[in-house]
């Protein structure tokens, strides 16, 4: 018989808040996450806005457990954090004959953010503006002499990718597969993909799951400035995040964490835990078209989304609900309203699609997650949020978008899109627990 | 593991300062080459470490198809490595893959589905290019000459290409791979330190399974010799210091006098294959990756485990998944990465995983020759592991002359040994994070 994977906790550190059902009441009411930066200033930079996890202190969650953690990035201490939430809400803290080899942990984790002012001070000082003709080189002794003062052995350590999962598996004695992806804006619905068929196999029986990630910070703005893929709506930060509107110009740059327990069912029902709903299928592809555009054709796309459809063996009119990438680029809503379009509407159809980066902006690595966990209370309450910011309908975006109020409906099985630069392509199936 | 869809081995790219391909890593190994040399790329003076393995001479229009060499500019090393290493696993494996086609070395069409053919690449925390970014922070400072963010948000971030940030991204290493090569299937990029390569494949022969792919591309590539990568490893007290006047001889993997690894730059990838796909186009088979174990250690994400339980639990793990006993073992690919902590944990790792067998079963180590090449390590290692198991002959590690009794491991050193191969364990393990992965290899035989 075959090994069945669903959801029995959930957390997450967002811009709207801490608390799973807060926030989840927030988003139903279509309230937005965006301000100006406050993490750095950003008065001078295209962007001035983002969506920042705000009154946020790791020590309220961990309780005594923090001790052992207080160095962890801003990265990894939303992770930490909403692992908490899930894994408590779980039932685990108090599951008595768990086998900690068969409890894993698989994020989409992005890196801790870099220690700006150390780095900076090292790199400027380190700057020989005379050499190679007057062009101007790096003094690599120079540098060094100042970063090996300035820069902290912990600090740098703390920045690496896998420092999430790995606190992770020390606060939960997780002995299981540990694993971290970072494919870009795809990572933690990847990630949760893989940690269901880690789980299906055999190779675990409960995954701590989803992502991570902080890019609110002078280079990560700096990067996203630079590709023109942030908005720069600063007179109106609250619109910025426009999903689907013809007038959308980028997305809004956001960051926090969305974790999830992920169980055999079997497993949670002789723990009599709570199932919330379940992972039924999970398509992953990669474009292979461009580094920085999507396939014109929405190909990966399309192809991500009929695997999971697959691996779920549902039909396209099966879904009753999208939660989509949306990220309010030009480029992604467009194609994936055309992916959506292809596989679902066919006759007349349609199908409720959302966008919760919306309200949320585009929490990255970990932008997947939080979309996950709407989607498991979708089911759970039987209510979609909406696309706020919707105003001026796009001929190339066409589809029912919920547009600027939440909906009530029955979801049986949701979908949720999550695509990545470089052409990463992953969907989920989130399905009601039946039988 | 499903034994109905098997994974296989079919094609070795690999790039370590040994030069390229498998063959130069074999033959450096087995007739002793060092790689290590005082570092050129940078002026390594004012490092405690000042020594390291480079790759020289990478020409990046020899791993492309003409119309994909503008891409090749913005792409960092590590990029550069896995890119290459890709080129190599595919012409090895002869898979008639696009970039090949397009190149004209064979001729179409393609033998392999490009929605079938999919890549899982372990990949490093990629450092920004420091002369790029520090001219760029330079022209930023106020009249006192410190650095300003108001005048870096005006106009010193232009000075920044506008694909700035998509050289640093780790997936972009799989990203270009699967472009260059038109790989389709699912896209997977691990980042846990030196155990990403093994994850990476490990992975991807799951991945093959459970019939989403019939074809991966797998492993890993990194490249920490620059002055942020150098600096980050000293920082965190891992490099040898007792040699800058002896590269050659400085990382002693499990030796009693180790003090330190090197870092180097290098990637492996490997092309694992759905047995009976590899059998209908009659490819070569190197071996078959039948079993894999993941775990962590969960003492601290530091530093690991004294008693190495991380390291123990995946073995036993791979071990259980391939139906092999530990009597079974005839060789072990150890990560060995010459600082004092690590080789004490992963040898004792190593003895609680095979119980009495553990003290004996001969240990090949590769970081004495070529150095730590991060995410890419393990998967260099698996393709010694597997060519070890080809030539039924063991390489020794270079440096290693008195095995710590501490570690209680046969490490092979001194001369090559030769001795009937068909089991093979590759251990790993992020030096701080905790995860360790383990593979098996054995030799195919129908």
């Amino acid at each position: 018989m075959s090994r069945r994977v669903v959801v029995t906790g959930m957390g997450w550190i967002t811009p709207l808040g801490h608390d799973v059902e807060g926030v989840w009441q927030r988003l139903l009411g279509g309230h937005s996450g965006m301000a100006y930066t406050t993490l750095f200033d950003a008065t001078t930079f295209p962007t001035k806005f983002a969506a920042e996890v705000k009154d946020f202190r790791l020590q309220d969650f961990l309780g005594e457990s923090y001790g052992a953690h207080t160095d962890a990035s801003r990265n990894t201490s939303f992770a930490l954090a909403a692992a908490k939430l899930a894994w408590d809400g779980a039932g685990l803290s108090t599951a008595s004959d768990l086998d900690p080899t068969q409890v894993g942990v698989y994020l989409g984790g992005g890196e801790g953010p870099l220690d700006f002012d150390n780095f900076v001070e090292a790199a400027v000082k380190g700057w020989d503006h005379q050499a190679n003709s007057g062009q101007g080189g790096l003094d690599a002794v120079k540098w060094y002499q100042i970063a090996h003062r300035k820069l902290s052995p912990v600090r740098e350590l703390e920045q690496d990718p896998n420092m999430a999962a790995g606190h992770l598996a020390v606060l939960f004695n997780a002995q299981g597969p540990n694993l971290n992806t970072l494919t870009a804006c795809a990572a933690s619905t990847q990630a949760l993909g893989e940690a269901t068929c880690i789980i299906r196999r055999g190779d675990a029986d409960v995954m701590v799951s989803g992502g991570t990630h902080s890019m609110v910070h002078p280079f990560g703005a700096t990067g996203f400035n630079r590709l023109t893929a942030l908005s720069t709506r600063n007179e109106d930060c609250l619109k910025a995040s426009r999903p689907f509107d013809r007038n959308r110009d980028g997305f809004v740059l956001g960051e926090g964490a969305g974790m999830v327990i992920l169980e055999e069912l079997e497993h949670a029902r002789a723990r009599g835990a709570q199932p919330l709903a379940e992972i039924a299928g999970y398509g992953s592809t990669a474009d292979a078209f461009r580094i920085t555009d999507i396939h014109e054709d929405g190909r990966g796309a399309i192809a991500a989304i009929r695997a999971a459809l697959a691996d779920a063996g549902l039909q396209p009119k099966d879904i009753d609900y999208i939660s989509a990438h949306g990220t309010s680029t030009e480029e992604n809503d467009k194609i994936e309203s055309l992916a959506i379009r292809q596989v679902f509407c066919g006759e007349g159809r349609k199908v409720a699609i959302s966008s919760i980066k919306s309200m949320m902006g585009h929490l990255i690595a970990a932008a997947g997650a939080v979309e996950l966990i709407t989607c498991v209370l979708s089911v759970r309450d039987g209510v979609v949020p909406p696309t706020i910011n919707y105003e001026n309908p796009d001929p190339n975006c066409d589809l029912d978008y919920v547009p600027n109020q939440a909906r009530k409906m029955t979801v049986r099985h949701a979908l949720s899109n999550s695509f990545g630069f470089g052409g990463q392509n992953d969907t989920l199936v989130i399905s009601a627990v039946e039988g | 593991m499903n034994r109905d869809r098997r994974a296989v081995i079919t094609g070795l790219g690999i790039v370590t300062p040994l030069g390229l391909g498998a063959e130069a890593l074999w033959t450096g190994l087995v007739e002793k080459r060092s790689a290590v040399r005082r570092i050129g790329a940078f002026d390594p003076s004012g490092f405690q470490c000042q020594v390291g393995g480079e790759i020289d001479g990478l020409k990046m229009s020899d791993f492309v198809p003409k119309s994909y060499r503008k891409s090749t500019k913005v792409m960092a090393r590590d990029i550069e490595i896995a890119v290459a290493c890709a080129y190599l696993a595919a012409q090895d494996a002869r898979l008639k893959t696009k970039c090949l086609i397009e190149r004209g070395e064979v001729e179409g069409p393609p033998n392999i589905d490009p929605a079938r053919l999919g890549a899982n690449i372990g990949s490093g925390l990629i450092c920004a290019d420091l002369v790029e970014l520090a001219g760029a922070l330079a022209s930023s400072v106020d009249e006192a000459g410190e650095f300003s963010l108001a005048q870096w948000g005006l106009e010193g971030m232009s000075n920044l290409t506008p694909l700035w940030l998509l050289k640093f991204l780790p997936n972009m290493l799989a990203c270009h791979v699967t472009i260059v090569h038109d790989a389709q299937a699912p896209s997977n990029t691990i980042t846990c330190g030196e155990a990403s390569s093994h994850l990476a494949i490990g992975e991807a022969v799951r991945t093959i399974a459970r019939g989403s792919a019939d074809i991966c591309i797998c492993g890993g590539a990194e490249s920490k010799l620059n002055p942020m990568g150098l600096l980050r490893q000293e920082l965190l007290g891992r490099l040898c210091t007792s040699c800058n006047d002896n590269p050659a001889g400085a990382c002693r993997p499990f030796d009693a006098k180790r003090d330190g690894t090197v870092i180097s730059e290098g990637g492996g990838l490997i092309i694992v294959e759905e047995l009976e796909h590899a059998k209908a186009r009659g490819a070569r088979i190197y071996g078959e990756v039948s079993g894999f174990g993941a775990s962590a250690d969960t003492t601290s994400w530091r530093s690991p485990d004294p008693e190495g339980r991380g390291i123990a639990t995946s073995i036993r793990k791979a071990l259980y998944d391939a139906s092999l006993t530990a009597d079974q073992v005839d060789l072990i690919a150890a990560q060995g990465l010459g600082t004092r902590e690590h080789d004490l944990a992963e040898a004792a790792g190593i003895r609680a995983a095979l119980g009495r067998r553990g003290a004996t079963v001969p240990v090949m180590g590769t970081r004495g020759t070529i150095g730590n090449n991060g995410a890419g390590s393990g998967a260099i290692d698996l393709a010694a592991s597997v060519l070890a198991l080809a030539h039924n002959t063991i390489p020794p590690s270079l440096n290693t002359t008195r095995v710590d009794p501490a570690c209680g491991l046969n490490v092979i050193h001194g001369d090559p040994v030769d001795a009937r191969i068909d089991a093979v364990i590759s251990t790993s393990f992020a030096p701080s994070g905790g995860q360790a992965a383990c593979l098996v290899i054995r030799r195919y035989g129908d």
